[in-house]
């Protein structure tokens, strides 16, 4: 049965895919390779997963201001995820997403969930993100490894 | 949102094509932070120098193409190459090229190029109260906290965009509701000479970054009187461990003199308590290293400041470092062309101590392979080196830098943190 969760749109767009889930926000510069959508920062609890094509869920962001130009060139190397869900405004990714549709015609859908829609996410889910905000979830076929719920 | 009729002749494209695409883009970050209107900002740091790859070359030379000017003093924070040394190090050359496009694209558009991460150390500092659109994680927090100008978080990208519309949406902490502080951080027990110690203050904003997250800390039990290249340090650990664009330390800061004014009234929504165990826990996690195998120091994140050099250099008078471990400091032009004119880099070269200006170790890719052990005493490059560098890293104070340096191995003072 899919879980249906209705987020508040922060960049429109629709996006699918397995999601991957930490209660830890991340900087890019420094937390993300763009050449391959790998999490790097090693003190990160999703360090070595690849968030590519996969829908990116974390709080916010932190660290950097070089955040934005990570994601921008991540966009253009076709290594970004498929979408963010946050639990604010991060004006980081929203600004990421914009300047992704102007230069390259490919914004990154964002949608802001509250806390307690967020706690509710797993990782390995698979997710579909609707216009309007509206979250479509279903399990996932395999477990996720507990290193990943932290 | 209520736009002027400035503004919407910026967005209509009556100013040029390069303006429309900067106003349209503002005004959608304002729509989607909820901001009513726009306001002037009078000075901008420009971050989106640092060379990442196509993508932020591609977004600069539009810009310029387009006949991109800003409207406004603008200082450039670090590239992604030292423009006249980079062949004495490891950078490809296809990436000197393409990070000195990036570089010719911003200066183009008519900024001072400052290239430093530090430009609150130059003649571009901004004063108290004066709106301003910073981008560079570390200039922000201090500009804030320590200067009392006003600016938010300006990611790459939106920078310029500011800088050419000198319009920015009027939200956040331009405005002085939301300069308060939101929590409260007590310290418990840490020794004065703890907290004159320079990397106490390190160590004190990656747990400040930590605990703050987002929001505003207040500081306050500091009997100290820190330095300001100790709160530069600070800024800079708490806008890399967390998104802290601004602190008070009560009786230090400009908006802070006592905790009633840091809160605005407004009494914390939580209050913390820093003891001696959780900076010692800290500072230990700031080291990834194991053993005493050591390949280079590296110092100078944010860049190095006059006082800065005039520190290093009696620690340094005399002595050379052992051959087999190099020694670097990451300035800017400016910084260490006065450190010349002080006549305090002669002890550095007779050390064999080597300085990289315009960028740092972490913004190029100057760094042999060989270098996998670097020792610093900067709590950001030891926050971020391990993911950007793939580098292990050893945390120590500026004079343990040097020891180690001289003896080609990791040697630590830990005296004072055993207290």
């Amino acid at each position: 049965m899919a879980d249906v969760m209705e987020g508040r749109v922060i960049v429109e767009g629709e996006a699918e895919g397995e999601l991957l889930v930490s209660s830890q926000p991340l900087s890019f510069w420094g937390g993300y390779d763009h050449q391959t959508g790998e999490i790097i920062d090693r003190r990160h609890p999703l360090s070595g997963q690849i968030a590519r094509g996969r829908i990116l869920a974390i709080p916010n962001t932190v660290g950097s201001s070089t955040t934005t130009a990570v994601l921008l060139e991540a966009v253009r190397a076709g290594t970004a995820p498929a979408a963010f869900l946050t639990t604010c405004t991060d004006s980081f990714l929203a600004l990421a997403s914009i300047v992704a549709g102007e230069m390259y015609n490919r914004p990154i859908p964002i949608v802001a969930l509250s806390l307690e829609q967020f706690k509710k996410l797993e990782s390995g889910a698979h997710v579909t993100i609707g216009k309007a905000g509206t979250l479509l979830l279903n399990p996932g076929s395999r477990p996720a490894p507990a290193a990943l719920l932290g | 949102m209520h736009l002027t009729d400035h503004d919407r002749a910026l967005l209509s494209g009556d100013c040029g094509p390069a303006a429309r695409m900067a106003m349209s883009i503002i005004v959608r970050m304002g729509e989607i932070q909820g901001a009513t209107e726009l306001l002037d900002i009078s000075q901008a740091h420009i971050d989106s120098t640092i060379y990442m790859g196509e993508a932020g070359l591609e977004f600069a030379e539009r810009l310029a193409k387009l006949g991109a000017k800003v409207a406004v003093p603008s200082s450039l924070n670090v590239s992604g190459l030292d423009e006249c040394h980079w062949r004495e190090w490891s950078v490809p050359e296809d990436w000197a090229s393409k990070a000195q496009r990036q570089m010719v694209a911003y200066h183009s558009m008519g900024c001072v190029p400052t290239w430093t991460c530090a430009p609150y150390q130059t003649s571009m500092a901004p004063k108290f109260g004066q709106q301003i659109a910073w981008g560079e994680s570390n200039a922000i927090v201090f500009a804030n906290s320590v200067i009392g100008a006003r600016t938010e978080r300006y990611p790459d990208l939106l920078d310029i965009c500011a800088a050419i519309t000198a319009r920015v949406p009027a939200l956040g902490l331009h405005l002085t509701e939301n300069r308060a502080g939101q929590l409260l951080i007590r310290l418990k027990d840490v020794p004065l000479a703890v907290q004159q110690d320079d990397a106490f203050y390190s160590v004190l904003g990656l747990l400040l970054g930590r605990l703050a997250g987002q929001r505003i800390p207040v500081i306050d039990g500091l009997e100290a009187v820190p330095a300001e290249d100790q709160l530069k340090a600070l800024g800079a650990a708490a806008a890399s461990s967390g998104a802290v664009a601004l602190f008070h330390i009560v009786g230090v800061t400009p908006e802070a003199p006592t905790l009633d004014a840091a809160f605005q009234g407004r009494a914390p929504l939580e209050e913390h308590t820093i003891t001696m165990q959780q900076l010692r826990d800290a500072r230990r996690e700031l080291t990834t290293a194991a053993g005493t195998k050591l390949d280079m120091v590296v110092l100078g994140s944010p860049h190095f400041s006059l006082a800065e050099f005039r520190q290093l250099a009696p620690l340094l008078e005399g002595k050379q470092r052992h051959q087999d471990v190099q020694f670097l400091v990451t300035t800017s032009r400016i910084m260490r062309d006065l450190a010349g004119q002080a006549g305090v880099l002669a002890p550095l070269e007779a050390f064999g101590a080597r300085i990289t200006v315009d960028t740092c170790v972490l913004a190029t890719p100057m760094l042999p392979k060989s270098i996998k052990v670097l020792m610093t005493n900067s709590g950001k490059y030891a926050h971020y080196a391990p993911g950007l560098l793939s580098t292990q890293m050893v945390f120590g104070s500026m004079a343990d830098c040097v020891d180690s340096a001289v003896q080609g191995r990791v040697v630590r003072d830990d005296s004072l943190w055993q207290m």
